[in-house]
């Protein structure tokens, strides 16, 4: 480090443009040499790590680096650590897996993890579910809320294209014409009086024989559902897509066909098992 | 010191000082850039790969209008926690024939490039038209009107000529029987047994549940379509890359 000297003192380059001379200041020592040192430590990095491009391919490096060695090596030092649990996750009987014992916490930890990253898009991120979209915290199921029948439905989806899905199809009443409009009109009627809303009395006594004929082979004389068809309770106050008389003569009519991917495809075994613990924990597990 | 010497003559005459700092800069471009062009293993084979069908590629040109890619990234990188959340790292084969790539940094929303077949067509129209119906934590917009542009394949063989253009490998054939590919992929009472012969997996659906091909169906068409081409089961990445 040279002292403070007086700009005076400063030789010029000798370069002059239109009287203007430039001073000729040395850049400061420590950034010249901390510039010469990361040129050194380019040239050992190149060599050491994967960098110049050749006529076949470009070079690996010494230390023989690679991303995606890397992160084959990351997931299979968690794989091998967690092999052994995973392994009787995947093989136990889901019903088998009890809350409160290390395999049952194990599952309920890791099917938390997998419901965040793969099913809280459409059930909420508080399985609370959306219009359309079932919530899982209360006791009403369309297909079974037995640990096993959750596993089931998530292992392979539901409407999906699969050949092992849960599948029905509820006619469109309304929309291929198999109902008249008015025969519609007093099935609202009737269904509003199962489910215990406000109905027009008159219209719904011409509606239970609409629903004996067309609705009870699926939803049952009572309306109570069939979980065989996944078709929903009509006599409770939980609606999928909403109790009011519009939405209930939209069913009706359009017909509803919700959709899950068969996850089987997606997850583990063991993921698959977890996230059913996990969402039978939640509440309305049977 | 002969060149340092030349000093002052670079420096006073701007054309060669222009040339100069030209060459300078293509010494950069060439050896990084120029490299990934004849390299044989910067693009791997892959079995499944092929161009977007018109439909799918219609969707796509839609999604980067939309500006889609300012918060969802189309890549995943290698790294564990990527690959547990979104799958299988991406490879440079499956943005090979995007023009433009959508790789990016930038994620508001996570990233698409493997959303293909994660959720329901419904979910998707339910998601687009209004996010924080099925999302109450998003803050993505909405894009209902979507569903109400309605779309016609007037232009669509330019379209497929100008990514061939680009290098992407649409056959005559193809450009020829885009308009016909285009209407069969949104209609699962057509004949499309063309159409799986031409682009081998892509869905035949009716994708947003309405009458018509609008907007939304090219592309919740092209985001089913996202990530699922390749067949992993045929493939293993090549670990020393």
């Amino acid at each position: 480090m040279s002292k403070k000297q007086d700009k005076t003192e400063v030789e010029t380059t000798g370069h002059s443009w239109d009287g203007i001379e430039e001073y000729n200041n040395p850049l400061p020592r420590w950034w010249l040499w901390t510039f010469y040192l990361c040129i050194v430590w380019a040239i050992g990095y190149s060599i050491a790590y994967p960098a110049w491009p050749l006529i076949k391919g470009a070079t690996t490096g010494l230390l023989g680096y690679s991303t995606r060695a890397e992160v084959a090596k990351d997931i299979q030092t968690f794989d091998e650590m967690n092999a052994g649990i995973n392994a009787e996750l995947a093989a136990a009987n889901v019903a088998d897996i009890l809350p409160n014992t290390p395999l049952g916490d194990y599952a309920t930890n890791m099917g938390a993890a997998v419901f965040r990253s793969n099913c809280s898009q459409c059930h909420g991120s508080g399985a609370a579910g959306a219009k359309g979209y079932p919530n899982l915290l209360d006791n009403d199921w369309l297909w079974g809320g037995t640990v096993d029948e959750i596993a089931y439905s998530i292992q392979h989806g539901i409407r999906n294209e699969t050949d092992d899905a849960r599948y029905s199809e509820m006619p469109r009443f309304g929309a291929d014409e198999i109902l008249e409009p008015e025969q519609i009109d007093q099935v609202v009627e009737f269904v509003l009086q199962l489910s215990g809303s406000e109905f027009d009395s008159a219209l719904a006594i011409e509606g239970a024989v609409v629903f004996e004929e067309n609705c009870a082979a699926c939803h049952a004389d009572d309306g109570t559902g069939d979980r065989d068809f996944g078709a929903p309770n009509l006599a409770d106050a939980i609606w999928l897509y909403g109790g009011d008389r519009e939405t209930i003569h939209e069913s009706v009519s359009e017909a509803r066909f919700g959709v899950m991917p068969a996850w089987g495809q997606r997850l583990t075994q063991a993921e698959v098992n977890a996230a059913a613990i996990y969402v039978h924990t939640r509440g309305g597990g049977e | 010191m002969g060149l340092l010497d030349k000093h002052k003559f670079i420096e006073t005459n701007a054309t060669i000082l222009l040339v100069g700092s030209l060459l300078v800069v293509s010494i950069g471009g060439i050896v990084e850039i120029a490299p990934l062009f004849y390299l044989e293993n910067t693009i791997e084979d892959v079995e499944g790969m092929r161009p977007y069908s018109p439909l799918e590629l219609t969707g796509r040109d839609i999604y980067v209008r939309e500006g889609c890619y300012v918060c969802h990234s189309q890549m995943i990188r290698p790294m564990r926690d990527e690959v547990e959340r979104y799958g299988h790292y991406s490879l440079a084969a499956e943005s090979q024939y995007d023009h433009p790539f959508q790789w990016g940094s930038k994620r508001t929303g996570p990233d698409l490039a493997r959303v293909g077949g994660r959720y329901s067509d419904e979910w998707h129209v339910d998601h687009l038209t209004d996010p924080q119906s099925v999302v109450p934590e998003s803050v993505m917009p909405k894009y209902g009107f979507l569903t109400d542009t309605m779309i016609e394949p007037e232009y669509i063989d330019d379209l497929l000529k100008a990514h061939k253009m680009v290098g992407v490998p649409y056959t005559d054939e193809m450009i020829e029987a885009a308009r016909d590919d285009f209407l069969a992929q949104a209609d699962p009472d057509s004949d499309y047994d063309a159409l799986l012969e031409r682009y081998p997996n892509a869905q035949v659906r009716n994708f947003d549940g309405e009458a018509g091909i609008s907007e939304m169906d090219a592309l919740i068409a092209y985001m089913q379509m996202l990530g699922t081409l390749v067949d992993f089961s045929t493939f293993t990445p090549d670990a020393s890359r």
